[in-house]
């Protein structure tokens, strides 16, 4: 097996632990998305708080779930080693560089991007994650059977103008995050075709916008609602 | 045309080096880069002092032995190598900041010139065909289809300046390396080691201190040979397929 670790070890190993780590987060991000936007159906939160019921109660969620903290761990530790094995790799700088001739912003700094968006899912889990599991829950019935209410206390969060603004500006980095990440992570796949490739980056672009500006959305919305 | 130049000077590859600045006057806009650094240096000469040192050799922009970060971009502002660079690029007045290729695998000898030999290691160690492919063969006698035979060409055309290396925020090789084992992975004659290629390249690439690659695309749009990034795709499918069908557990 010593093969495995040597080929995961080389810079492009660590590489491929980043893309797909990366593409199963953009995967998770769908079905996340899929589920906060029951949040906008304007039912008191009855579907939504149903709906998360049904997810953590469901054993290969629960699976899902935790491969999916491993992964953003992964995802986290690997860029940190990465980014370490870089510095190195250029331990006396230049005086002057022209980075913006030759590539895009968020491609260079995908460091930074990303570390803001691992403070933020910290704040996030936090808020929610770890109150959903661990906290003094609001319950409500729907015919006959008790749900914990979710919908109190993410509309109490998104009633807070400051966690309103962290959360919309965490999307704005997600989106620049994603900009690159989505077909960066085919490139370092090796898919690079003809046919490919520019529906691939399209695609990635279209995904980087739409995704984090419907997540940013929902708390704008609920904000208003609730003023 | 009146120019300030800032460079680089450092004795030897221990010293700590630093800028010092040139006021150099009478120069040709139809002069090149190295032609406007002769000048300098026959001004350096001409007062006692050391010449600033340079790498060059063939002037023509093929054998990829000049160098030089030029305004914060490798081989100037233009995807061309530092001796096709010519002075109509600057204005009168400009100053100039000429640096060396900055990477812990390029160590600088002295003022601008750096050591690549790295790259030359990286193709001993499993870039060519160690086979005897006897004479030129028969024209059509190995059919190679034209779009491949391109393709590999493309790859071929990469000098070894170092330009990618030096544009990569990480000091990555990458895109070398993949042109290198993609002009012989798309060829018969190199396809029967491509495996094995692949993975000590690869390795000897890591060896020596290079960085890993973020898909900036820097390289490709700095390179003076234009060599595209999806040879680097190309190197990642091989070195994993190599991976996981070669006999080295």
């Amino acid at each position: 097996m010593s093969w495995v670790f040597k080929t995961l070890n080389s810079t492009l190993g660590k590489k491929l632990l980043m893309a797909l780590t990366g593409l199963f987060l953009i995967l998770f991000l769908v079905v996340h998305l899929a589920g906060n936007l029951q949040l906008l159906i304007p039912d008191g939160g009855k579907s939504f708080n149903i709906y998360a019921e049904t997810m953590a109660s469901n054993p290969l969620i629960r699976i899902v779930g935790i491969v999916n903290f491993g992964f953003i761990a992964l995802h986290a530790i690997y860029s940190a080693i990465l980014t370490r094995y870089n510095k190195k790799s250029r331990p006396v700088g230049y005086a002057v560089t022209k980075s913006s001739a030759n590539s895009t912003w968020s491609s260079r700094n995908m460091g930074i991007l990303g570390s803001l968006i691992l403070i933020f899912i910290l704040i996030h889990l936090r808020g929610f994650w770890y109150e959903f599991k661990f906290g003094e829950m609001p319950y409500v019935t729907y015919d006959g059977v008790t749900y914990k209410d979710g919908f109190a206390i993410v509309s109490a969060a998104f009633g807070n103008i400051i966690y309103v603004i962290f959360y919309v500006f965490s999307m704005a980095v997600l989106a620049f995050h994603l900009s690159h990440g989505f077909s960066s992570a085919f490139q370092t796949l090796g898919v690079n075709h003809k046919k490919y490739t520019p529906f691939i980056q399209k695609l990635g672009i279209g995904f980087a916008i739409i995704v984090p500006a419907l997540f940013a959305l929902i708390p704008i919305v609920m904000f208003l609602q609730s003023s | 045309m009146n120019l300030t130049l800032k460079v680089w000077r450092q004795r030897n590859p221990s010293e700590k080096g630093g800028f010092k600045t040139y006021k150099i006057s009478g120069i040709s806009a139809d002069m090149s880069f190295l032609e406007m650094l002769d000048v300098l240096n026959e001004d350096l000469s001409d007062k006692g002092e050391d010449p600033v040192h340079f790498d060059h050799d063939c002037r023509e922009g093929i054998c990829g032995m000049c160098s030089l970060y030029i305004n914060g971009q490798p081989h100037g502002p233009h995807q061309t190598t530092t001796c096709q660079l010519h002075m109509r690029s600057f204005k009168d007045g400009d100053t100039i900041t000429i640096e060396p290729w900055r990477a812990n695998a390029f160590p600088i000898v002295k003022d601008l010139v750096v050591d690549r030999s790295s790259f030359d290691r990286i193709i001993q160690s499993g870039g060519y065909v160690s086979v005897n492919t006897g004479g030129v063969p028969d024209a059509n006698e190995i059919p190679i289809p034209k779009v491949i035979a391109d393709e590999s060409f493309d790859a071929a055309t990469c000098i070894g300046c170092g330009a990618c290396v030096a544009a990569c925020k990480n000091a990555s090789a990458m895109l070398f390396v993949s042109a290198k084992i993609s002009q012989l992975a798309l060829l018969p004659q190199g396809k029967v080691e491509k495996r094995e290629r692949a993975e000590k390249m690869v390795a000897q690439m890591d060896k020596e201190g290079f960085g890993a690659c973020t898909n900036t695309g820097a390289c490709s749009a700095e390179c003076p040979k234009e060599i595209k990034l999806s040879n680097i795709a190309r190197m990642n499918r091989e070195y994993f397929s190599a991976s996981l069908s070669t006999e080295n557990v």
